[in-house]
């Protein structure tokens, strides 16, 4: 049965029981901190691959500011502009990588994070629901969902987390006009 | 718990699987089992993480138990459960990152899930090593098949598929896949299970 307790053997053994955890926390954190690393550029580079045309060479990060929000992106030569789009969705952030080709038509789209409704919003990870995207010319077709007289088709009892997206996009599009512009501005130096 | 030792080896295996069922029965560690019921993988995954954690604790938790003051003994406990659920994130984050996608959040509340602790207090601060990691294989292997079961229901019933394949067109009864339906499902599956299974 457990020991007697007194002050001075609770504070060893908490104390050991502390110290040996860290110890082993210490060791797996090393281990896995390679890995982790790895699993997280792997899953960056294959969501880059997904979105944009194919492209030779490495996709150069950036990172730009537009109407008071950061956006990470990947520039990729002669292919487009990957964008990080961050919405708030209908539980929490919903991240979404908007490939952008060089007409500035969406290429595709990919969600990096979400924690939609499991059945529901979650959807929108699947290929019903994102492959309207897919080929999108912002001139042609209106980015909302038609709902609020667009021509983005929602995702059955989902109109939030469709919402959510579809600003996404939209919002990765301006983004890549800001970029573009700014680009230009710099070439003429 | 003085029939313990009496039991066979073998017995303390089967009855986490039937008699003393974590969640049929014993109705602890509900919080995962509603939330993470949506699939029938998910249930899966989220039963075998759980398992993972409950082996070790016991282990280790029998090991440390005759030399931890009686006072302290929860935090203690928790302390290494903590540490092992810590270290089950960090590697399924190195090696399974898809399915961390997917249970994510749920994986640190591993951690609180009263299984774990009930077992350490109830089970391993007082039978041996070897006894402790084979309840903790009982208990962890009958969680992981009623995870496996409710979401079996919620996912056949709610998105039409079975294991990610789905065997109708369109979507399913929409509100077994959200909160109300992981109740309907946990309370009519435990009913049937008391009935028919667990008073044999």
């Amino acid at each position: 049965m457990a020991a007697k307790s007194t002050l001075l053997n609770m504070v060893v053994c908490l104390s050991a029981v502390c110290l040996a955890c860290s110890a082993v926390l210490a060791v797996a954190n090393a281990v896995t901190l390679e890995p982790i690393a790895q699993a997280q550029v792997a899953k960056t580079n294959a969501s880059i691959a997904q979105v944009l045309p194919e492209f030779s060479g490495d996709a150069v990060k950036g990172s730009i500011e537009y109407a008071g929000v950061n956006y990470d992106y990947y520039k990729a030569e002669g292919a487009g502009y990957a964008i990080v789009s961050n919405v708030t969705g209908f539980s929490g952030t919903l991240s979404v990588m908007v490939g952008v080709d060089l007409n500035g038509n969406v290429h595709n789209t990919a969600v990096l994070a979400q924690s939609e409704t499991p059945g529901l919003g979650a959807k929108c990870t699947e290929e019903g629901f994102a492959a309207q995207f897919r080929g999108w010319d912002p001139a042609v077709k209106v980015l909302a969902v038609k709902k609020d007289g667009g021509d983005v088709d929602a995702i059955t009892a989902s109109t939030i987390t469709s919402r959510a997206y579809t600003l996404a996009i939209a919002n990765a599009l301006a983004v890549v006009k800001e970029i573009t512009a700014n680009e230009g501005g710099s070439d003429n130096e | 718990m003085r029939e313990d030792q009496t039991m066979s080896k073998f017995s303390l295996i089967t009855k986490g699987l039937v008699k003393e069922n974590p969640v049929f029965v014993l109705v602890l560690g509900m919080c995962p089992t509603l939330a993470t019921t949506t699939s029938a993988m998910n249930g899966l995954m989220m039963g075998l993480a759980t398992t993972f954690v409950l082996i070790l604790s016991n282990i280790v938790i029998s090991l440390i138990a005759p030399r931890v003051p009686d006072k302290v003994r929860i935090p203690v406990y928790i302390v290494v459960i903590a540490t092992f659920v810590t270290v089950l994130q960090l590697l399924m984050q190195a090696y399974l990152p898809s399915v961390y996608e997917t249970l994510g959040l749920f994986i640190p509340l591993i951690v609180v899930n009263c299984i774990v602790l009930g077992r350490a207090e109830a089970f391993a601060n007082k039978n041996t090593m070897g006894d402790s990691a084979l309840d903790g294989i009982g208990i962890g292997l009958g969680f992981t098949l009623a995870l496996t079961v409710i979401g079996l229901v919620r996912e056949i019933l709610g998105s039409g598929s079975i294991f990610g394949l789905k065997f109708i067109e369109g979507d399913g009864i929409l509100a077994f896949v959200m909160a109300p339906g992981a109740f309907i499902a946990l309370g009519y599956l435990m009913v049937l299970f008391n009935k028919f299974v667990a008073k044999k």
